[in-house]
C-alpha cells in the first residue's frame, strides 16, 4: 500500500503546528491566574489552544489514507520539534537521555502500527 | 518566567510533588486522549471530508460530540501539568496516548494484538520511562533558571 505524499504532508504539517502549540500552552500555562480576566487576556493560552486543536484537524486529514506505520511516527515526530523549541525558548537542557528516549518512543510507535493502514482501509 | 502559584490546595494535594502531579495529570489526560479517539473514529462518517463538514459532524453525532469533549477536558490537563516542569520531558508522555488507544481498539473493535504491536506498545513504555530516568538523574537544572 502506498502512502500518498498529500497524507505524509498533512501529517508532518500537524506536526510542525502542534509543536508550537505545545510552546504557546506552555507559554501560556506558567501564566494562568486564579481570576478569568487572567485567564481571558491569556493570548498565549488562547493561540496554543487553536493551534493544539488545527495540528489535530489535520492529522485526521492525514491519517484518512496511508500506513499508519509510517504516518504515526510522523505525528510523534512533533516531540522532537518540541524538543528543540523548548531549548530554544525555555532554555530546557538537550541531553543524549532525551534523544534517546524520543528514538525509543518512535521506534515503539512504528512497531505498534506496523502493516495498519489508515481509516479508508 | 513567573512561578505560577497552585490553582487548587490541598492536604493530600500538597503531599505529591510538583513533578508527580505534572505526570499525573499528563498520563490522565493521554487516557481521556485515547477514550477520545476512540469515540472520534466510532462516530466518523467516511464519506464526510472536509474541515468544515467534519465539524458540523461534531455538533451532531453524540460519539463525536463526546469524543471532542473528552479531547478538550484532556487538553486543559494538558496545561495544567505544563503549568511545572520541563515541557521537553512531558510533551512525549503524551505518546502513552498510542498504547492507550492499541489497548481500547482490542476491546472495543476486536482488533488482533499481534506479538509486534505488543513489543511496540512495550517500547513505547519503556521510551517514556527512559525520560523520567533522565530527570531524576539530572536534577532539573533549567527549572531553577525558571
Amino acid at each position: 500500500m502506498e502512502t500518498p505524499v498529500s497524507s505524509i504532508l498533512w501529517v508532518l504539517s500537524g506536526s510542525f503546528v502542534g509543536s508550537f502549540g505545545a510552546v504557546l500552552l506552555k507559554a501560556g500555562a506558567v501564566r494562568i491566574e486564579r481570576n478569568w480576566a487572567s485567564l481571558l487576556q491569556n493570548w498565549r493560552l488562547a493561540a496554543g489552544v487553536g493551534m493544539y486543536f488545527i495540528s489535530s484537524l489535520m492529522f485526521v486529514r492525514g491519517i484518512a489514507n496511508g500506513e499508519l506505520s509510517l504516518l504515526y511516527p510522523l505525528v510523534a515526530l512533533g516531540y522532537v520539534f518540541t524538543m528543540f523549541w523548548s531549548r530554544i525558548f525555555f532554555g530546557e537542557p538537550l541531553t543524549k537521555m532525551k534523544f534517546v528516549a524520543l528514538f525509543v518512543i518512535l521506534a515503539g510507535v512504528a512497531m505498534l502500527n506496523s502493516g495498519s493502514m489508515g481509516a479508508k482501509n | 518566567m513567573t512561578t505560577p502559584q497552585p490553582l487548587v490546595s490541598h492536604p493530600v494535594l500538597d503531599r505529591i510533588n510538583e513533578r508527580q502531579r505534572s505526570l499525573i495529570l499528563v498520563s490522565l489526560c493521554t487516557i481521556l486522549g485515547a477514550a477520545a479517539q476512540i469515540l472520534m473514529k466510532k462516530g466518523a462518517d467516511p464519506t464526510i471530508h472536509g474541515m468544515v463538514p467534519t465539524f458540523i459532524r461534531i455538533f451532531t453525532n453524540l460519539n463525536m460530540f463526546v469524543g471532542y469533549a473528552l479531547y478538550g477536558i484532556s487538553a486543559v490537563l494538558l496545561v495544567l501539568a505544563l503549568r511545572k516542569g520541563q515541557l521537553s520531558l512531558l510533551y512525549p508522555v503524551i505518546a502513552l496516548t498510542f498504547v492507550w488507544v492499541a489497548i481500547l481498539s482490542v476491546l472495543v473493535f476486536h482488533e488482533h494484538l499481534s506479538l509486534m504491536r505488543v513489543g511496540g506498545i512495550a517500547t513505547i513504555v519503556f521510551g517514556v520511562a527512559m525520560l523520567g530516568w533522565g530527570q531524576s538523574t539530572t536534577p532539573d537544572a533549567s527549572e531553577e533558571d525558571e
